[in-house]
């Protein structure tokens, strides 16, 4: 059964990938956002982080950030989902669930592509 | 809110706005009741909010007139013949007690607690969280102070380190018999 002892593997593996990041790859990090108020969590955004969680470990994306915040104001829009990539607009994607996921890191985050048939201008039309 | 485990997401998520240090979250399954307790050490509510806080047109937003977070929580305790208390003081933190009867026919399933643990810990968080989950069979605890100690400077929110905490908790919690709650 794993303990907080068996931290220590992946601590030492983590350690000496940090150790070759520099103050330049901290500015190119890219930050996805996930909506986590109630209308959020209500809607489905607890497996979308864990989702992007997931695949940014198994892909050992290591300048992707996943953070959560609070109500973005466009409760029945949620999950929302934010992507901020440097030197780039700020992208919104709204009524995110897990395959979605999948697709927004292999196509944006991996190979630059917006998704765009999930963007919030998408779901005005 | 489908599951227990996203009401506790839901609050705890609250004790971190209100710039609470230490989270303690405790899950407990003992003699026909499950006990839910969240407390923390944020900036609490003064006696005049804390009269209103149940009541869903309450809130500290200024951007809608709803919180729906607490009024839910309650309403799944008193559907599940349980009971629901929460005390406050301003400057020094909130406590959130709910009861469920475990064999209640509308008690929701309490879910995917690992997953709760791991969106609360990580994206960037300062807060640092206990967390005891408690059955018949066992009892849990995961502190993610003792976790940063091991961590020795690494971020606890790399995904790396966050799929190793799910693994722990989810293996500890068959253990207890915990993931059947």
């Amino acid at each position: 059964m794993k303990s907080i002892a068996d931290i220590k593997a992946i601590r030492d593996k983590m350690k000496g990938q940090i150790n070759l990041r520099d103050n330049k790859d901290a500015e190119q990090e890219i930050r996805i956002v996930v909506g986590m108020a109630t209308c959020g969590i209500s809607a489905g955004a607890r497996p979308v982080f864990n989702a992007f969680v997931d695949d940014v470990a198994s892909r050992q994306l290591r300048n992707v950030k996943v953070t959560r915040t609070g109500c973005m104001g466009m409760c029945a829009l949620e999950p929302i989902v934010e992507v901020h990539i440097p030197g780039e607009d700020p992208v919104t994607y709204v009524h995110v669930d897990p395959d979605k996921v999948r697709k927004i890191v292999a196509n944006h985050i991996v190979n630059g592509n917006v998704c765009t048939e999930y963007l919030i201008g998408e779901e005005r039309k | 809110m489908r599951e227990l485990a996203l009401n506790i997401l839901d609050i705890a998520e609250n004790s971190v706005k209100a710039g609470a240090t230490l989270v303690c979250i405790s899950v407990r399954a003992e003699r026909g009741l499950l006990t839910i307790e969240i407390a923390d050490d944020g900036c609490g509510m003064d006696a005049e909010f804390l009269k209103r806080v149940t009541d869903p047109f309450t809130t500290t937003r200024t951007t809608r007139k709803v919180g729906m977070g607490i009024p839910l929580f309650k309403m799944a305790a008193e559907m599940a013949g349980g009971t629901f208390r929460i005390e406050s003081e301003k400057g020094k933190g909130t406590t959130v007690r709910a009861t469920f009867e475990l064999d209640h026919i509308d008690r929701a399933p309490l879910g995917d607690l690992a997953d709760t643990v791991v969106t609360l810990i990580g994206g960037g968080c300062k807060s640092d969280f206990r967390f005891e989950i408690g059955t018949e069979k066992g009892c849990f605890e995961f502190d993610t102070r003792e976790l940063k100690a091991e961590l020795d400077g690494v971020d606890i929110s790399e995904p790396d380190v966050l799929v190793f905490v799910r693994d722990m908790i989810k293996e500890n919690l068959m253990d207890i018999g915990g993931e059947r709650l």
